[in-house]
């Protein structure tokens, strides 16, 4: 068996949610650890364990928590990124549903670690129930002595206050999340200075996804080692897979980094019955797709890199044979217009005249000069834009031009989409 | 038409609760909206006009950061929101075609509401349940796995004022009420609903199997 429960372990007992279930499954336990060594001890046994972010970019999480300059007078802050908005991305949801103590435990361990007295989770408006949870845990927490003043007898003091958003992707990207945090639109800032330098409110400030800080009490109680046992050597321990779409089997799979498509596939029960894979993602709609070449590629940061595309949030989403490709991305590209903060012109332009040309190549009135020109543009976002929402915009549209040209030819030939969307649906069988 | 006394004063109190979160009192922004949001079911000029004075911003300051987020509304919703995915992964499973149905069904279009005042309706993107493809949200609580049959009962079964229960959630109550449960004030029901859905229990599934049938580890 190759899947490794250890963040999704507790979701299936009663009432998992509670702190009694989560103590009695050691929960608290990593943070009595943790309060009883130095905090660089701390830092030092997350840096030993190998973690790496897993909000997309794969940063090894220890060392962005020791660039916390120590020894100034400005408060340190620790943000959990709670904003999950990444198409295709449904892990810290269901985390936060299922298991909202992992995350509150991890919060204050990191926070003791990079000597914070306040900290806080962003996340997104539409979850309103993942949002409940997440307050009860904090509530619950300072109930048993686990936040607030004087934590545990150790002297140490800690605040969380949960921050809810109001709708935006770009709000995902750690320092438009930050401005909104203080009260502003959410739009990027310009970097350096990096968040940990000048970050809330101009202070040293940490940015952690949900999933990487709640990883953090299990690599306490059970060592780095444990952790580093799990996955490859520069992509270390279990990480949640997400696989959705046109598979037998949806859901969340708990396994450690390096698996293949091929082996998740297999425990999905494979593509829908009657079907054959087409494209996939391998980590949301900013990593470029991929096709059944790729059905082999190791899934950890190095693996995907080295074909060209990005392990990103590990948001498998797969589409079979009845999926038109230029329907799939002319449809992720009106999201990225919708959801381009307008700051740069690259990205602002750029997904406007995507969509417009996209426009006519399903209405049938594409050239074949629209698809250069869809290349041409995406060479003038890539590296232009002002933060990477406009690099991911251009991510479907590259690679799908790249494998499925043809596709988009048809298009031009066909008079618009040769696809029936009825198809590619959940009830094809029972509507059609 | 202006706030009353009450509502007012009752606004301020609350207001005071949220300033007090947050190191700096302009973070208790987006907050303020969704309280504010939670009096008439969308911003009107009275909740700008309220969040201006409480945080010593313009009325413009406040309108240039309403605008931006899509939660804040500019009219007001029904007493239950259906928002229909249709970002790329939910279109083709079926988003696409359960939006076009209930629009047919109910007749309106854009982002509107019923006469009845009972269901606004408007799509929205990636809700983070992919795995439960096409997912349609109502007061953003969860409805999984969604096909035209089902989406259509289920906004019937809104406009006769009898909610189904959400797939992973509370029971349903109002969009302003839970607009208030956004703005930071608990309502108590933490502990309705499951833990996770058969989807976020797929992978779990397999391995209790696995390792209870004596399968190597
Ligand atoms: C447009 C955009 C959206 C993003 N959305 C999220 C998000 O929803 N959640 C998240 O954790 N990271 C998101 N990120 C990545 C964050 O900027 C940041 O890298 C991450 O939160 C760092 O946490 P980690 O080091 O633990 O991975 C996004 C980035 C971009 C450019
Ligand atoms: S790339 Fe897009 S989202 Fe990012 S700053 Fe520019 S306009 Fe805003
Ligand atoms: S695409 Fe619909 S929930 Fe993700």
């Amino acid at each position: 068996m190759i899947l490794t429960p250890v963040l999704t372990d507790l979701w299936d007992a009663p009432r998992s949610w509670t702190r009694a279930t989560y103590e009695e499954h050691d929960g608290y336990q990593g943070l009595r650890q943790a309060l009883a060594m130095e905090p660089d001890a701390v830092i030092a046994a997350v840096k030993e364990s190998g973690l790496r972010g897993r909000g997309g970019a794969g940063f090894p999480t220890g060392m962005k928590w020791s660039f916390i300059p120590q020894g100034g007078t400005a408060p340190h802050y620790l943000v959990v990124n709670a904003d999950e908005s990444e198409p295709g991305t449904c892990k810290d949801i269901p985390l936060m549903l299922g298991n909202p103590h992992a995350l509150v435990e991890g919060m204050v361990i990191a926070s003791y670690a990079i000597r914070a007295r306040h900290s806080f989770v962003y996340i997104r408006g539409e979850v309103a129930h993942v949002i409940r949870r997440v307050q009860n845990a904090v509530r619950q927490a300072y109930e048993a002595g686990y936040l607030g003043r004087d934590i545990l007898g150790s002297g140490y003091d800690l605040d969380i206050t949960v921050h809810i958003g109001a709708g935006a992707y770009i709000c995902g990207e750690e320092t438009a999340l930050l401005d909104s945090l203080e009260g502003f639109r959410g739009q990027p800032r310009l970097r350096p200075p990096f968040p940990a330098v000048a970050g809330l409110y101009a202070s040293p400030t940490v940015v952690n996804n949900v999933e990487s800080i709640a990883s953090v009490p299990a690599i306490i109680r059970r060592g780095p080692d444990w952790f580093r046992s799990m996955g490859t050597e520069k992509s270390a321990g279990h990480t949640i897979y997400s696989l959705s779409g046109h598979v037998a089997r949806p859901g969340q799979y708990e396994a450690p980094l390096g698996v293949t498509l091929r082996q998740l596939l297999e425990l999905a029960g494979g593509v829908r019955e009657g079907h054959e894979l087409k494209f996939w993602t391998p980590g949301g709609s900013s990593t470029p797709i991929l096709t059944t070449e790729h059905l082999d590629v190791p899934l950890d940061y190095e693996g995907v890199a080295a074909v060209g595309s990005m392990l990103g949030t590990k948001a498998l989403q797969i589409f079979d044979e009845t999926t038109c490709v230029v329907r799939a991305v002319a449809r992720w590209s009106q999201f990225y217009r919708h959801e381009s903060c307008g700051k740069c012109t690259p990205c602002r332009e750029g997904t406007y005249w995507y969509v417009k040309i996209f426009d006519r190549l399903e209405s049938g009135e594409g050239t074949e000069e629209d698809l250069d020109t869809l290349l041409d543009m995406s060479e003038n976002i890539l590296g232009r834009a002002f933060c990477a929402l406009g690099d991911g915009a251009t991510s479907p549209v590259t690679s799908s031009l790249q494998y499925f040209r043809d596709e988009y030819v048809a298009h031009l030939t066909h008079g618009g989409c040769p696809f029936d969307p009825v198809a590619s649906t959940v009830f094809a069988g029972a509507s059609a | 038409m202006a706030y009353t006394d009450e509502t007012r004063a009752r606004l301020t109190a609350d207001s005071a609760a949220i300033i007090a979160r947050y190191p700096r009192a302009r973070s208790a922004l987006l907050p303020i909206l969704h309280l504010v949001q939670s009096e008439e079911g969308y911003v009107s000029e009275d909740g700008i006009e309220f969040a201006a004075e409480t945080l010593g911003l313009t009325p413009a300051e406040v309108i240039a950061v309403a605008t931006f987020y899509t939660m804040y509304r500019r009219r007001p919703a029904g007493r239950y929101h259906v928002g229909v995915c249709t970002n790329t992964l939910c279109a083709v499973l079926g988003g696409d075609a359960i939006l076009a149905d209930l629009r047919e069904h109910l007749g309106i279009t854009g982002d509107a509401t019923t006469p009845d005042g009972m269901v606004s309706l408007e799509h929205v993107e990636c809700n983070a349940a992919c795995d439960y493809a096409p997912v349609v949200m109502v007061n953003w609580e969860f409805f999984d796995n969604q096909t035209v049959a089902s989406a259509r009962e289920l906004v019937d079964r809104l406009r006769a004022g009898d909610p189904p229960t959400p797939t992973r959630g509370a029971g349903l109550t109002s969009f302003t009420e839970t607009e208030r449960m956004l703005a930071g004030f608990d309502d108590g029901r933490a502990d309705e609903g499951p833990a996770a859905g058969p989807a976020s229990l797929a992978g779990l599934a397999l391995y209790r199997s696995a390792t209870t049938s004596g399968g190597e580890k």
